[in-house]
């Protein structure tokens, strides 16, 4: 294992701007009796996935109130890397039958990090179950551990939870992404929020040059309404319900519908769906499908910019953080009431739910016959995030819950 | 206004972690069952700290039970009913779940054809785990009473004006308690125990409370500064 190094730093103090300054003192004053306290993150990647994005921001932030934390990145082999990517597919529900020689290899490679890595962090995070079996070389209960589990376990592959399951129980606690998503464990289970990062290039305010740029470039007209979905060209995405919800609302409203979503060249199956996705477009010059490259975090932030109303039309969900990117930028949102969606969409109060291809449709034409409603529905969105699913929020969780752990 | 009061008014910021139970309800009548099982912690964290969270809202928004009971359950009238519980009358836990209990329990009786209908998404019961640690500064005077409010975040201002009914066991808040007890100021105590947060975002009950500070502050320095500092 070795530590990461982080990517470029955003001072705190910069975030005074976004969450006020109050929130900034009460940041610090909970870290006060954390100080030089350590604390070690580990994951199985340093780059790319919403985990190693969310320590990239997290860490430094940490460091700069005086937290001795580091974020150490867990080795493995190929064979490691198939046996925990079918593990992450198991305990999605997919199928799966596990064979011993799966289990093997997991316990074999996080042996071999154990004797890479002191563990001796006063507060030890291990995220996601690759690095779970380090816990075996916990010191005699000296220090605190704690399992942050990324993934939704509602409805796990028996014989993998089980396996896992004999490691995560010596944890202290473990923390889920949503309720429905832990399990029934004697070990406490907390809730965090993934969170985005306002001052990203993702979420931060934009030139409107910039934008107007970005539509004149996909050929978007700027004047008329624009219907966004930000999403991989996946079928749990539904990018063809949103299609034929784009139809009914067109019989009203002279609309576009852009559907953005990552490249879908090196996914089999992605590239299936996105042809289903053209097919499905064809003939209509108001319908853009846009294929951007893998990261494109500024062309992402003008597309959900320029909208007049985001949907997430997603069949299944984990938590769908596009959903709070879309209302930190005041936008509303039309989604689906699935996995962490209705935690950001509050019916009524900071967007709308829907349940299908009609009533996502009728969510989206009543939104654009009553835009004073659409305009508040983003502000309370906006105010929602800031509230809960920011970074600066995630880091409070965290600080939060090391000072419950040291006065248990 | 130079009054100092004897014990100072010590600020202290407030962080809550959510923890997830073990309960849950697809139906009212589960809701029910819910609700006379869960612990104190559980309906704080149902109906006071989601309060403080969703503190931008005005309209509409009051508790998590109503909120699934409208949009999950989509019982309007049933929703309604614990909507307009207040937790400001609330000085202890117990009263407030008798009440949603008979809110609930009422109602499944009246209409027991939908007491076990299927919602569309489960409610799962959560609870809170309160952390506080001092802000590090202190109020003697009104002066330094209004410096301390500009600056708590709006889960300390929270804690310090709706949650600390719990902890006093009184139909009062720390502020008011302190301007009445340790500065002798009853009628802005009251005042300030008057500030409605239902209609108000916590910001404009800030900004109002800040309001009647300074009102007060002028009737004693006339050239007092009321406006230099609005709440953020």
């Amino acid at each position: 294992m070795t530590p990461v190094q982080m990517a470029t730093r955003i001072p705190l103090d910069e975030y005074a701007a976004v969450i006020g300054a109050g929130e900034l003192e009460e940041l610090r004053a909970l870290a006060k009796p954390l100080r030089g306290r350590s604390v070690q993150m580990i994951n199985s990647t340093a780059v790319g996935g919403g985990v190693a994005e969310i320590l990239n921001r997290l860490v430094p932030l940490a460091e700069e109130l005086e937290l001795p934390i580091r974020w150490d990145v867990m080795t493995g082999g190929e064979d490691f890397f198939e046996v925990t990517k079918s593990f992450h597919n198991a305990l999605h529900g997919a199928p799966y039958h596990a064979e011993s020689h799966d289990f093997a290899i997991f316990r074999d490679y996080n042996e071999r990090n154990l004797h890479r890595l002191p563990l001796d962090a006063e507060f030890v995070v291990i995220h996601d179950p690759q690095p779970a079996a380090l816990i075996e070389g916990r010191p005699k209960k000296a220090n605190h551990w704690i399992w942050r589990c990324h993934i939704d376990l509602s409805h796990p592959n028996r014989a993998v939870w089980d396996f896992l399951e004999a490691y995560v129980s010596r944890y202290d606690g473990t923390i889920f992404s949503s309720p429905e998503f832990a399990r029934q464990l004697r070990i406490p289970q907390y809730l965090f929020y993934p969170a985005i990062d306002p001052l990203s290039e993702k979420n931060r305010e934009l030139p409107p040059e910039f934008i107007a740029d970005v539509l004149s470039r996909f050929q978007i007209d700027p004047l008329r309404p624009i219907l966004t979905q930000i999403s991989r060209f996946d079928r749990l995405k539904d990018p063809v319900g949103v299609i034929r919800a784009y139809r009914i609302v067109k019989r009203y409203f002279d609309c576009q519908l852009v559907l953005a979503g990552g490249s879908a060249s090196d996914d089999p199956e992605g590239a299936q769906v996105l042809k289903e996705v053209l097919q499905a477009a064809h003939g209509d010059s108001d319908v853009k499908v846009l294929e951007l490259p893998a990261w494109a975090p500024l062309e992402v932030n003008a597309l959900q910019r320029a909208s007049t109303i985001v949907i997430q039309k997603s069949l299944r969900e984990g938590f769908g953080l596009t959903v709070s990117e879309a209302l930190w930028k005041k936008k509303p949102v039309v989604a689906s009431a699935v996995g962490g969606i209705p935690t950001q969409v509050i019916h009524k109060h900071t967007g709308l739910l829907a349940h299908s291809v009609e009533g996502t449709a009728y969510q989206i034409r009543f939104l654009l016959s009553h835009p004073e409603i659409a305009t508040r529905l983003g502000e309370h969105g906006h105010e929602h995030v800031k509230e809960n699913f920011l970074i600066t929020q995630n880091l409070k969780r965290y600080l939060t819950l090391f000072l419950s752990l040291s006065k248990a | 206004m130079t009054t100092t009061a004897v014990t100072p008014f010590e600020f202290f910021t407030v962080s809550h972690l959510t923890r997830i139970g073990n309960l849950s309800a697809i139906t009212l009548s589960e809701l029910l069952s819910g609700l006379e099982q869960c612990s104190d912690a559980s309906i704080f964290h149902h109906t006071f700290q989601t309060l403080s969270s969703h503190h931008f809202l005005t309209e509409g928004f009051s508790n998590d039970f109503a909120q699934w009971v409208l949009v999950d359950a989509n019982r309007d009238a049933l929703a309604e009913q614990l909507a307009a519980l207040d937790i400001r009358d609330y000085s202890s836990i117990a009263a407030l779940r008798s009440d949603l209990c008979r809110v609930v329990r009422d109602f499944c009786q009246d209409h027991p054809e939908f007491a076990q209908q299927s919602a569309l998404e489960r409610f799962y019961f959560c609870e809170s785990v309160e952390v506080t640690v001092p802000f590090g500064f202190s109020a003697t005077t009104l002066d330094e009473f209004r410096d301390g409010i500009i600056r708590l975040s709006h889960a300390s201002f929270f804690f310090h004006f709706i949650t600390s009914r719990l902890r006093l066991q009184l139909q009062t808040n720390d502020f008011s308690y302190w301007l009445a007890d340790g500065l002798g100021l009853m009628t802005l105590a009251e005042s300030i125990n008057h500030i409605d947060v239902y209609t108000n975002t916590l910001d404009s009950a800030r900004a109002k409370l800040l309001r009647l500070v300074d009102r007060e502050r002028r009737k004693h320095d006339p050239s007092a500064d009321g406006d230099s500092h609005s709440a953020r």
